[in-house]
């Protein structure tokens, strides 16, 4: 009795922490802007009258069903992009698929905002594209055009979470359920539609919400093609040109937070009933078949053309980085390497502090989600599962909103030397950790349910304490679960802007990813700014290597190697 | 099963598959097959997992291809046409019903392939239903059916297309055992009652033989015997289908028995009695016994094998012990000489 009382002592004091750094960094903040929003300015009581006025401002609505259409549209053309994909590799013997499944991630290591400006020199009024088309069939086309540009954009970024999660049902899909719809006379596309796709449609849906909800909370990228009426970046320029006291950006931020959850919980009631994965026995996926010559031109054709639109941001951003000159023709003037000198001598502290604050973040993740996945799986603790659901809740804060609120609630806190809280560096960090914090919770929590309890039990059969049991047993074989948590944690936090974008008051804090903002503002700086764009991606690509290899290692070092 | 209005098939079709030959990569899968399958007759593939019977079901069905040969349905070669123009009903292992869609919705689903009237459909859809008991479940979907009422769906939304035949894959296997005994029947009502023309894959020869007319058994990719199941349990053609259905002593040159070259003696168990060690040619100590209520096993060490004699139990008789040196008498119409 008296070891269970020190053991669940520890768990509990354990999860107290735990549960003080969410409600600080996450529930106080996030509290605190939905406090300001419903409250008079200057009084203290409680009201409505903001959200009249965010009603009645022509402005805000206006912005509301530009966030909406650009959402919805970005939806509508990733879907474009990746359900041609997805039904070639999974559907067909198609050589071309191994380069879709490598190249069509590629958008994920790099942020929308990174490439903005990239593409307006590829795909602007006067960009490349534009140029040629112009030169040889006299026309253009408005790629760039407003929203459009923003569409654009967001479609090419973010088009693989819909990929990824849409291909990984159509595996999922039993061959027999494919097979007798052929029996029964079903072939072709038909067959695809009335059986593959509906079959597949959570994972669709799943992956499409996740796009809607990203492209609603952006900030950077609308604004870096001066695109400024819509939702997310109202927000932002509220607070920076009228001040924290102003009601209308904690407004925004509540719509932008209902929005992003109504999403969510729209898309689980769609998907309520709809598990079908574990109503399947036996596997297998759909059958393949080789295509016909004819055929498989047609389909390296779009899968090429998908590519090239994948990979513009990265070749304009390249070319960007090492340009002179680069405007009013299809290439740049002439090559130097004078962006990366200046962004590895005067601007190296933008790397230096990206480095820095992503391993922080990182590392805090990977602790905090591995304790809550310990906490929830392993012990009965009462109330642990709210430490699972307050960290998820994250994930429908958008990032601009987290940033108000650290803003707003720290602000007041001053440290001993009278410097406010709120501007210290390490409240970076602490934003960018809870940003991220979600997906390094599901990885521990997919490290850790692949260990069989049994395991441990036998550690304590042997005479292990459970503190002992926990770092001989538990942790060794986490680890690579772990890393690769850590490392996904570092590689997303190093290109985190949203939060971050609001938090920087001096440029020798700001990461890499402000850096590129600021310097991609001005013709001069965008050089530069391409090249810290080049080294973000560079670094990301790496850790997103180097995850995957840690994921297989520790697969195999488990015997798990399938 | 109230109204029997469905139409049955116009015609029994029947089935010749000649030569069939069928390699994934370099494995061997079927080799030199051939059967014929009577109009109307209900028909099993039955072998040990791996011996190619499913692969075979498929290769009528159209999922699977074969290097050589032919597979003539009603007379006509199938070969040109993909798994879609064939009218080969399969009820599928995993019944395979889309759960995306009602019950009625499923066993729509190949008559609106067929682009048939929706009035036609509906009319269709209510007699499959019927046949199979199921009119009640119409709107359900298949999640929240048992078992064997997700098997009568995936029978009814085969039979409703109105096949030329009928192909069932272990239907089944993923019944549990009371539950089998009951449909299997159903199954043969059913199939009595359609006229149809039915193929049967199972690896429990106890399910073969209880509804099917004849056997095709299978052993790696070779049909080893075709016949009836009294057939092939009187007359097995080799060692194989002789100790597939039902158990059979095998006994050879090695036991010190003398037989023909290339050939060993093979015999039932309850063919077979103990008798006096004298003048009897199979004789050796008994190494267990079972009662088994109705019968007594003895298994009888002969040469380097082991034997069953399977005797009738009378009470009060006395039962030999373990160790007695005991003869195996056995009448020359039972002894049964095969190759391998």
């Amino acid at each position: 009795m008296a070891l269970a009382g020190t053991r669940s002592a520890g768990q509990a004091a354990l999860a107290l922490a735990i549960a003080l750094f969410l409600g600080v960094f996450l529930v106080v903040p996030v509290a605190t802007v939905i406090y300001v929003a419903f409250t008079e300015k200057g009084g203290g009581a409680l009201t409505l009258i903001n959200f009249l006025d965010f009603a009645r401002t022509e402005l805000f609505v206006r912005s509301f069903w530009n966030s909406i259409y650009v959402s919805a549209m970005t939806v509508v053309w990733a879907s474009a992009l990746a359900l041609p994909l997805a039904y070639l590799t999974t559907r067909f013997e198609f050589r071309g698929a191994m380069l879709v499944q490598t190249l069509g991630f590629l958008p994920l290591v790099m942020p929308p905002f990174v490439g903005a400006v990239a593409m307006q020199l590829l795909f602007g009024r006067n960009g490349s594209v534009n140029l040629l088309l112009d030169e040889w069939f006299d026309f253009k086309i408005g790629f760039m055009e407003g929203l459009n540009g923003v569409i654009f954009l967001q479609a090419i970024h973010y088009f693989p979470f819909i990929l990824v999660n849409l291909s990984a049902a159509l595996r999922n899909i039993d061959r027999s359920m494919e097979e007798a719809a052929q029996n029964l006379g079903a072939h072709g596309l038909r067959l695809f539609r009335r059986i593959a796709l509906p079959l597949a449609l959570p994972g669709y849906i799943a992956g499409a919400s996740l796009v809607f909800v990203k492209v609603f909370d952006d900030v950077a990228t609308p604004l870096l093609l001066n695109v400024k009426e819509m939702l997310a970046p109202q927000a932002y320029l509220r607070i920076t040109s009228i001040g924290i006291d102003d009601p209308m950006g904690y407004v925004i931020s509540v719509v932008l937070i209902v929005v992003a959850v109504a999403t969510m919980w729209a898309s689980a009631l769609v998907l309520k009933g709809k598990d079908y994965a574990t109503t399947q026995r036996g596997g297998g996926g759909l059958a393949r078949r080789k295509l016909k010559p004819r055929e498989q031109a047609l389909a390296y054709a779009v899968v090429i053309l998908i590519l090239a639109l994948v990979l513009a941001p990265h070749v304009g951003l390249l070319l960007l980085s090492f340009a002179t000159v680069w405007s009013f023709s299809p290439l740049p003037d002439g090559y130097t390497l004078a962006h990366y000198a200046r962004v590895l001598g005067d601007s190296s502290v933008y790397i230096k502090n990206t480095l820095l604050y992503a391993s922080l973040a990182a590392g805090i993740d990977v602790v905090i989600g591995g304790a809550i996945a310990y906490l929830v799986l392993r012990t009965k603790l009462p109330g642990r599962q709210w430490l699972d659901w307050a960290a998820s809740t994250a994930l429908a804060v958008p990032g601009i909103v987290l940033g108000i609120g650290y803003l707003r609630a720290f602000y007041g806190v001053n440290l001993p030397d009278g410097t406010p809280l709120a501007t210290l560096w390490i409240v970076i960090v602490m934003a960018i950790a809870i940003r991220r914090l979600p997906y390094a919770l599901r990885a521990a929590y997919a490290a850790l349910q692949q260990i069989s309890v049994s395991l441990e039990e036998a550690a304590e059969n042997l005479g292990a304490t459970k503190a002992r049991t926990v770092r001989r047993i538990v942790i060794p074989l986490m680890t690579g679960g772990l890393l690769a948590g850590f490392v996904t944690s570092f590689a997303t936090a190093a290109v985190e802007l949203s939060a971050v974008l609001i938090l920087v008051q001096s440029n020798s804090d700001a990461p890499l990813a402000y850096g590129l903002y600021v310097l991609m503002q001005t013709p001069a700086g965008r050089g530069a700014g391409a090249a810290l764009g080049v080294i973000a991606v560079i670094i990301v690509a790496i850790c997103m290597g180097l995850a995957q290899l840690a994921a297989d290692r520790s697969q195999r070092a488990r015997g798990l190697d399938i | 099963m109230t109204g029997m209005t469905m139409s049955k098939p116009a015609r029994a079709v029947g089935i010749e598959i000649a030569d069939v030959n069928l390699s994934y990569g370099s494995t061997h899968v079927l080799k030199n097959v051939d059967l014929t399958i009577h109009p109307g007759e209900f028909f099993a593939f039955l072998g040990p997992s791996g011996c190619g019977k499913t692969t075979l079901l498929r290769l009528i069905a159209g999922f699977a291809q074969a290097q050589t040969g032919r597979v003539l349905l009603d007379g006509q070669d199938v070969a040109p046409l993909p798994p879609w123009r064939r009218d080969v009903g399969m009820v599928f292992q995993s019944y395979a019903l889309w759960p995306h869609m009602t019950v009625a919705k499923n066993v729509a689903f190949g008559l609106e392939e067929r682009r048939l009237p929706r009035v036609e459909i509906d009319r269709r859809v209510a007699e499959a239903l019927d046949l199979v008991g199921l009119t009640a479940y119409a709107g359900r979907r298949p999640a929240q059916l048992s078992g064997g009422q997700q098997q009568r769906v995936a029978v009814a939304r085969t039979i409703a297309i109105e096949p030329k035949v009928l192909l069932l894959d272990e239907p089944l296997s993923n019944l549990d055992a009371k539950m089998r005994v009951s449909v299997r029947r159903e199954l043969r009502a059913l199939q009595q009652r359609l006229g149809l023309t039915t193929i049967f894959v199972t690896h429990d020869q106890e399910e073969a033989n209880t509804i099917c007319d004849r056997i095709a058994v299978m052993d790696a990719g070779t049909v080893r015997q075709v016949g009836t199941p009294m057939e092939l349990y009187e007359n097995p053609a080799n060692l194989f289908v002789a100790s597939f259905l039902g158990s059979a002593n095998i006994l050879g040159d090695g036991d010190g028995i003398a037989v023909p070259a290339g050939k060993r003696l093979v015999f039932r168990p309850q063919h077979a009695t103990l008798s006096s060690v004298d003048g009897v040619p199979l004789r050796g100590p008994v190494t267990h016994r079972e009662f088994l209520g109705a019968t007594v096993r003895y298994a009888v060490r002969i040469g380097g094998s082991e034997i069953l004699v399977e005797t009738p139990f009378q009470s009060g008789a006395e039962l030999r012990r373990v160790g007695d040196t005991v003869g195996v008498a056995l009448p020359p119409e039972r002894m049964l000489y095969l190759p391998a």
